[in-house]
């Protein structure tokens, strides 16, 4: 049964879902494309480029599709509910002590080794996608530089003229229809 | 037995008064809804004008403390934080109705973008389109992990730490998910080697929640 399968499969990410979205994008791609086959690694970097367009938490994006292409609506449903459901158990059933030890060295050391190792996850998320999407390729056809180009444009727009996200992701899309077709 | 009744009464209305809340709630965080792309810190004012100014459910200060917490928790901040206020407003009750309120939303948004791509997903100009996007994704990521590094690499030992864990992660060998735990055992662990070694460690993340748009919002939230 796949619906109960992608429960618990996004019941697992969401419990170590730190740092807003595209940290878990490596664990969705293990346990989705590389375990259980459920996708192609085309097919995952769709569902992340459609849960980047639309707004809402990127993890529950994610989760929202990748589900419905593997299980339908029903698998959507139960990825969303899987993902969000350690959020909510941590809020209901240890939130009391959480207010009271976030203030505490053991803690706030936790945090420490944490934020690097999600920082490790997003760098290579972007390594992995990098080679998969053909971005970094030996293959040096028009089409590699062309990608080259639109990946450098696209950081640029983000980082340098801070444009929206959402507007560079429709922005290319539109530059895509026009060069690749 | 008149006061029986009045008690009985009394115990009504308190229920009934708890199922408004509730509703309140849910429509509440339903009508902030995805305003936001990407995570949700641009969701943080919407909430605290709702919950604060015009409900007037908490002060500026609980709101603060919820912040912090919402950071912490597994998840989303703006899902996280919308569940704490409704715990704390109205129990178990509140928590799922605040949670429902915000996931409502993004689930028909989400729902509706999946049915028109998985549609056009053979179109040509889409497919073609799809192409360069995943171009821009890449991009999108790295942008993300730049964001999020800002924070968290902060001196030696943390880049050392990051880059262990993206070799261990180029290897596959080992699970993400083993991988993050084992930073949070690692950071004990470094903190108390650091202290013996008579350095000090910057345990408070500098924050640079500066954004360009207050609608999006990227790698940050840890």
């Amino acid at each position: 049964m796949p619906v109960i399968e992608l429960f618990f499969t996004f019941f697992m990410v969401g419990f170590v879902s730190f740092g807003g979205g595209y940290a878990i994008i490596p664990m969705i791609e293990k346990e989705v494309v590389q375990k259980h086959g459920w996708l192609t690694m085309e097919q995952f970097a769709e569902a992340i480029a459609v849960a980047g367009v639309s707004p809402g938490p990127i993890a529950a994006n994610s989760a929202i599709f990748v589900g419905y292409q593997v299980g339908g609506i029903s698998g959507a449903i139960s990825s969303l509910i899987g993902i969000v459901m350690p959020s909510l158990l941590i809020i209901l059933l240890v939130v009391r002590i959480f207010y009271k030890f976030r203030h505490s060295r053991t803690v706030k050391s936790a945090f420490y080794g944490l934020r690097p190792v999600i920082t490790a996850l997003v760098v290579y998320a972007a390594l992995r996608f990098a080679f998969n999407q053909g971005v970094i390729s030996l293959d040096l056809s028009w089409q590699t530089f062309a990608l080259i180009g639109i990946f450098l444009f696209s950081f640029l727009a983000l980082w340098k003229w801070e444009w929206h996200p959402a507007f560079v992701i429709v922005f290319s899309g539109l530059v895509g229809a026009a060069l690749f077709s | 037995m008149n006061s029986n009744r009045s008690i009985a009464i009394g115990r009504q209305e308190h229920q009934q008064r708890k199922i408004t809340l509730i509703l309140q709630i849910f429509w509440t965080f339903l009508k902030i809804g995805p305003i936001t792309f990407g995570g949700g810190y641009a969701m943080i004012p919407a909430i605290e004008r709702e919950v604060v100014k015009k409900h007037k459910w908490m002060n500026h200060e609980d709101m603060t403390d919820i912040l912090a917490v919402a950071q912490s928790v597994p998840g989303a901040i703006a899902i996280n934080s919308a569940t704490l206020i409704g715990y704390g407003l109205a129990g178990f009750w509140g928590a799922i109705a605040a949670m429902a309120g915000i996931l409502v939303p993004t689930f028909v948004f989400m729902m509706m973008l999946s049915l028109f791509f998985v549609a056009f997903r053979d179109n040509a100009k889409v497919h073609a389109a799809f192409e360069a996007v995943r171009a821009t994704i890449v991009a999108l990521i790295a942008y993300a992990a730049i964001k999020i590094g800002k924070t968290a690499l902060i001196d030696k030992t943390t880049t050392v730490i990051m880059l262990i864990a993206v070799l261990l992660l180029l290897t596959g060998l080992i699970h993400p998910f083993l991988i993050i735990i084992g930073g949070g055992v690692l950071g004990i662990v470094a903190v108390r080697i650091r202290k013996a070694l008579g350095f000090s460690t910057l345990l408070n993340p500098p924050q640079s929640r500066k954004y360009k748009y207050d609608d999006y919002f990227i790698g940050d939230g840890i």
